[in-house]
C-alpha cells in the first residue's frame, strides 16, 4: 500500500531509476580468478555436496558432462570482488539509486527479498566470467511489517565471452526502520528465535555489494547447518562450551551427576540444578565411522563416538585429530572446542597420552 | 490370565506390491492395502469402526477411511516411535475389540519410503525444535551423527566389543534373510540369494556397519484386520488368535541414542515386551516353532534373539551359526526374507507373515507352526506379539 512521503525525494528517486533502466545493462569487472577447482573444492565442501562430478576428474569424465563442472548455485562466487571492494571498481546502476534511498531518504534498513537464478549451461575450470547489471525495478514507497520502504529490483548477467551462461534477479527492500516498541533481538537463544532473525537479516550488507554479489554477504562463514536445539534446561551446557567449559548437570539436592541433563533430578526429584565443570578427560566407550550417506556441513568418513567421563557420566561427540583407523574402545581422549561458524562450538575429542 | 489373551484375533492382510517406486501416492497405497485386507477377511469397509496406525503415517485414518468408503469411526489411534510401533497398532486394535470399543479395526502402514521421503537420509531439521525430542537429538545431530544406520552401529560397535562379535557374525543374519526372500515371490529380493562374501564386500554405511547389513527402502503398504476371536471364527479365514501383545520402553530410554544408560549391549525395552509376552501367553522361547525378529539392521536380531529369551546374552553368534535362524534352523526367523529380504514396510509385513505362517499359507511354510512371535522396530520403544493357531 503506497503511504505519503517526502513527495520531492520520490520524484527524484524515480527519475534516477529510470535513467538506470534506460541505460540497460553495464559490464562489471572481470572475475578475479578463472573457475577453478580448489574455489569448487572448498565450496563443495562448505555445502557438504559430494557429487563427484564437480571435483572427481575421473568420475568427471565418466559422466555426461565428459569433465569437471562448476556447481551451478556458485554462479556469484566467481565474481565477488571479497570483503574490501576495489578502488576504482565500476559502479553498478544500482549503487546511486540504494545510496539515495540510504543517505537521502533515512531507508537505512535492508532486506533480500528474491533471489532467483537461471542457469543456461554449466561452466568448467578455466572459463573467466564477468557479469553485468542492470537496474529493472523501483517501487515504493511501501507500508510494510518492517517498516516504510521502496523494492529495489535488478537482473545480473554472467556472460563467458559473448555467451551469457546464467542470470539473476535480485530485489530488496530498503526501509526506514520502525522504532522498536519492546524488548528485541536480546539474543536469547532458548527457542531458537535468534538464530532465526539473523537469518532473516542475511541481506543487510546487500547495499555495499549492489551488483553481481548484492546476496548475503555476511562476515563470518556459511552457518553450520547441523544445530542443537536449546531450551532453559540445556542453555547452560551450551554457555559453557562457548566458554571452553564442558559443564555437567548436578543436582542441587542429591549431587547426582547426569547427562545430557534434563529438569528434574531422577534420583530425588529435585528441580534445584547446577553443574560441576568436567576434568576434561574421557574415553572411548563405543564409535562408529559414518561413510555413508553425506551429511550436511560434514566431510566424510568421520567419527562419532560415545565418550564415558571419569566422572561417571557419557557424553556423544566426534574425535577428531586422528585417522578413523586409529580410534578403538578404551581409547584415551581429552576435550577440544571447534567453532563451527559465527555462533556455534562444539565440544570434540582429540587423541591423548594414557 | 491377563484379560486380553486370547480375545482378539487377526482375520484379515492385506498388502500392495512392493517396490521402489510405487507411481501412486502414499495415501492411495493405504487405501489398496486396506481393502485388500478386508477382502481377505471377508469383510466390507462398511464393517470396519476402528483404525490405528503409526504416527509416522502421512495418511490419517479420516483420509484413508474416506477413500476406502468407511464410514462411522468410533476408535482412532496413533502408535510412536518409528517401526516400534508395527505390533503395538495390534495391541491397540485389540485392547479396543476387547473393551467393546469397536468392532473391526483396521491396521495400516503406508509409504513411499525409497521414492519419496527416504528416512535413511540425514535431516537438518531433526535436532532443530526444543521438542523433547528436539533436545534428545541435540546431543547427537551436531556431531554428524544423524541417521538410523549410524545409531545402530554405536550399539553394534559395543556388542562387538564385549561379546567377540564379528562383522560375519552380523553377515549370517543379513545371508539367511535373503535366502528366505530369494523364494519368496513378493519379495524384492525374491531369487537373489547373498553370500557372506558379498556381504563383507559391500560397501562402509556407517563402520561396523556394510551396506548388506542395512534393511532395504521400499515404497508399499501393509494392513491387518483385527477383531474379537470369537467373530473371526466365522469369518473367511482361519484366526491367528492374539495371545499377546505388548508395548515396551525401558528406564533411560530414548528414542535410539540410549547410550547413557547400562552396557549398551541389551536392548532393555524389548525385554520388557518379553517378558509381558511370555507372561500373557503363558508360553516360552521353546513354545514358538518361527519368529519374526525386527531386521531393519543385522546386530539388533542377535541383541533380540539373547533378550527374548532364545539363547544367552553373547551366545547368539553361535545360535545364527550353520543356518540356525534359516527356514530348516533351530528358530527359522522371518521366512518370507524379513526387511532386509522381502521389504521395509515398518514391520507390518512381518505380522502378515506370521499370520500367514498361522494360517499355514506361507510361500515358505515352517512346518507345524501353532505360536509365532513377532517384534518391532529395535533400538525404540517397542512392542511385540505372539499370535497363535486357534
Amino acid at each position: 500500500m503506497t503511504v505519503t512521503t517526502d513527495a520531492a525525494l520520490h520524484e527524484r528517486l524515480m527519475a534516477l531509476a529510470e535513467r538506470r533502466i534506460a541505460a540497460g545493462e553495464v559490464p562489471g569487472p572481470a572475475a578475479a580468478d578463472p573457475v577453478n577447482l580448489p574455489m569448487i573444492r572448498h565450496w563443495t565442501d562448505a555445502m557438504g555436496d559430494a557429487n563427484p562430478v564437480y571435483t572427481d576428474p575421473e568420475a568427471a569424465a565418466a559422466s555426461p558432462h565428459g569433465g569437471i563442472v562448476a556447481p551451478p548455485a556458485m554462479i556469484q562466487v566467481w565474481t565477488m570482488p571479497g570483503v574490501n571492494r576495489k578502488a576504482g571498481q565500476r559502479p553498478t546502476p544500482v549503487d546511486d539509486v540504494l545510496a539515495m534511498l540510504n543517505d537521502e531518504g533515512g531507508y537505512t534498513g535492508v532486506v533480500a527479498t528474491n533471489c532467483e537464478q537461471t542457469y543456461h549451461r554449466y561452466v568448467r575450470p578455466g572459463e573467466r566470467l564477468f557479469p553485468a547489471t542492470r537496474l529493472t525495478g523501483l517501487a515504493g514507497p511501501k507500508r510494510t511489517a518492517l517498516g516504510e520502504g521502496y523494492f529495489v529490483t535488478w537482473n545480473v548477467t554472467w556472460y563467458s565471452g559473448d555467451e551469457a551462461v546464467a542470470e539473476m534477479l535480485f530485489r530488496v527492500l530498503k526501509f526506514r526502520p520502525r522504532k522498536p516498541e519492546g524488548p528485541v533481538g536480546d539474543g536469547n537463544a532458548q527457542d531458537g528465535a535468534g538464530r532465526e532473525d539473523t537469518r532473516d537479516r542475511t541481506g543487510e550488507n546487500a547495499q555495499d555489494g549492489a551488483g553481481e554479489n548484492g546476496r548475503d554477504r555476511t562476515r563470518g562463514r556459511a552457518p553450520y547447518p547441523l544445530r542443537p536445539a536449546i531450551n532453559g534446561d540445556t542453555a547452560f551446557f551450551w554457555e559453557g562450551v562457548a566458554r571452553g567449559e564442558l559443564r555437567i548437570q548436578r543436582c542441587g539436592s542429591c549431587g547426582e551427576l547426569r547427562h545430557p541433563p534434563g529438569p528434574m533430578c531422577p534420583s530425588c526429584r529435585s528441580t534445584d540444578r547446577g553443574y560441576v565443570v568436567a576434568s576434561g578427560e574421557g574415553e572411548v566407550f563405543s564409535y562408529v565411522v559414518h561413510h555413508n550417506p553425506p551429511v550436511p556441513g560434514r566431510r566424510t568418513p568421520f567419527v562419532v563416538a560415545v565418550v564415558q567421563l571419569p566422572e561417571g557420566v557419557r557424553i556423544v561427540g566426534n574425535v577428531v585429530d586422528c585417522a578413523p583407523s586409529e580410534v578403538g574402545i578404551g581409547m584415551p581422549l581429552r576435550v577440544t572446542y571447534r567453532q563451527m561458524d559465527d555462533e556455534l562450538t562444539l565440544p570434540l575429542w582429540a587423541p591423548r597420552e594414557a | 490370565m491377563s484379560s486380553l489373551s486370547g480375545r482378539t484375533a487377526v482375520a484379515g492382510i492385506g498388502a500392495t506390491e512392493f517396490s521402489k517406486q510405487s507411481g501412486r501416492s502414499e495415501l492411495r497405497l493405504a487405501a489398496e492395502a486396506v481393502l485388500a485386507a478386508l477382502d481377505d477377511a471377508g469383510l466390507t469397509p462398511a464393517d470396519v469402526d476402528g483404525m490405528v496406525t503409526y504416527t509416522q503415517d502421512t495418511n490419517q485414518e479420516i483420509a484413508v477411511a474416506r477413500e476406502a468408503g468407511i464410514g462411522d469411526l468410533s476408535f482412532f489411534s496413533r502408535v510412536h516411535y518409528g517401526g516400534g510401533a508395527a505390533c503395538g497398532t495390534v495391541l491397540h486394535a485389540a485392547m479396543a475389540v476387547a473393551t467393546g470399543v469397536a468392532e473391526t479395526v483396521v491396521c495400516y502402514r503406508a509409504f513411499n519410503e525409497r521414492s519419496g521421503r527416504r528416512f535413511g537420509q540425514p535431516d537438518a531439521r531433526i535436532g532443530g525444535e526444543p521438542s523433547s525430542q528436539g533436545l534428545e537429538m541435540s546431543w547427537h545431530v551436531p556431531y554428524g551423527l544423524m541417521t538410523p544406520a549410524a545409531w545402530v552401529a554405536m550399539f553394534a560397535r559395543r556388542y562387538m566389543h564385549v561379546y567377540g562379535v564379528t562383522s560375519e557374525d552380523f553377515g549370517r543374519v543379513a545371508v539367511a534373510m535373503r535366502r528366505h526372500a530369494a523364494t519368496n515371490p513378493a519379495a524384492w529380493f525374491h531369487r537373489r540369494p547373498i553370500t557372506l562374501r558379498e556381504h563383507q564386500e559391500s560397501k562402509w554405511i556407517v563402520e561396523p556397519l556394510h551396506l548388506l547389513d542395512c534393511c532395504q527402502e521400499s515404497d508399499g503398504a501393509v494392513a491387518l484386520v483385527v477383531t474379537s476371536a470369537e467373530r473371526a471364527r466365522h469369518l473367511r479365514r482361519s484366526p491367528a488368535v492374539i495371545k499377546a501383545a505388548a508395548q515396551g520402553s525401558g528406564a533411560g530410554q530414548m528414542m535410539m541414542t540410549s547410550y547413557y544408560r547400562d552396557d549398551m549391549t541389551g536392548l532393555p525395552e524389548m525385554g520388557v515386551v518379553g517378558r509381558r509376552l511370555w507372561e500373557q501367553a503363558r508360553l516360552g522361547p521353546a513354545d514358538v516353532q518361527t519368529a519374526i525378529l525386527y531386521d531393519h539392521f543385522t546386530p539388533f536380531v542377535l541383541t533380540q534373539l539373547e533378550e527374548l529369551g532364545f539363547c544367552g546374552r553373547g551366545e547368539a553368534r553361535d545360535y545364527v551359526a550353520d543356518g540356525g535362524i534359516e527356514i530348516d534352523g533351530r528358530l527359522p526367523v522371518n521366512p518370507h526374507g524379513g526387511q532386509l529380504g522381502e521389504a521395509y514396510i515398518h514391520g507390518m509385513n512381518g505380522i502378515a507373515e506370521a499370520v500367514r505362517q498361522i494360517r499355514g499359507t506361507s510361500v515358505n511354510q515352517v512346518a507345524g507352526v501353532h505360536n509365532v512371535l513377532v517384534t518391532a522396530g529395535t533400538g525404540v520403544p517397542t512392542s511385540g506379539l505372539i499370535l497363535s493357531a486357534d
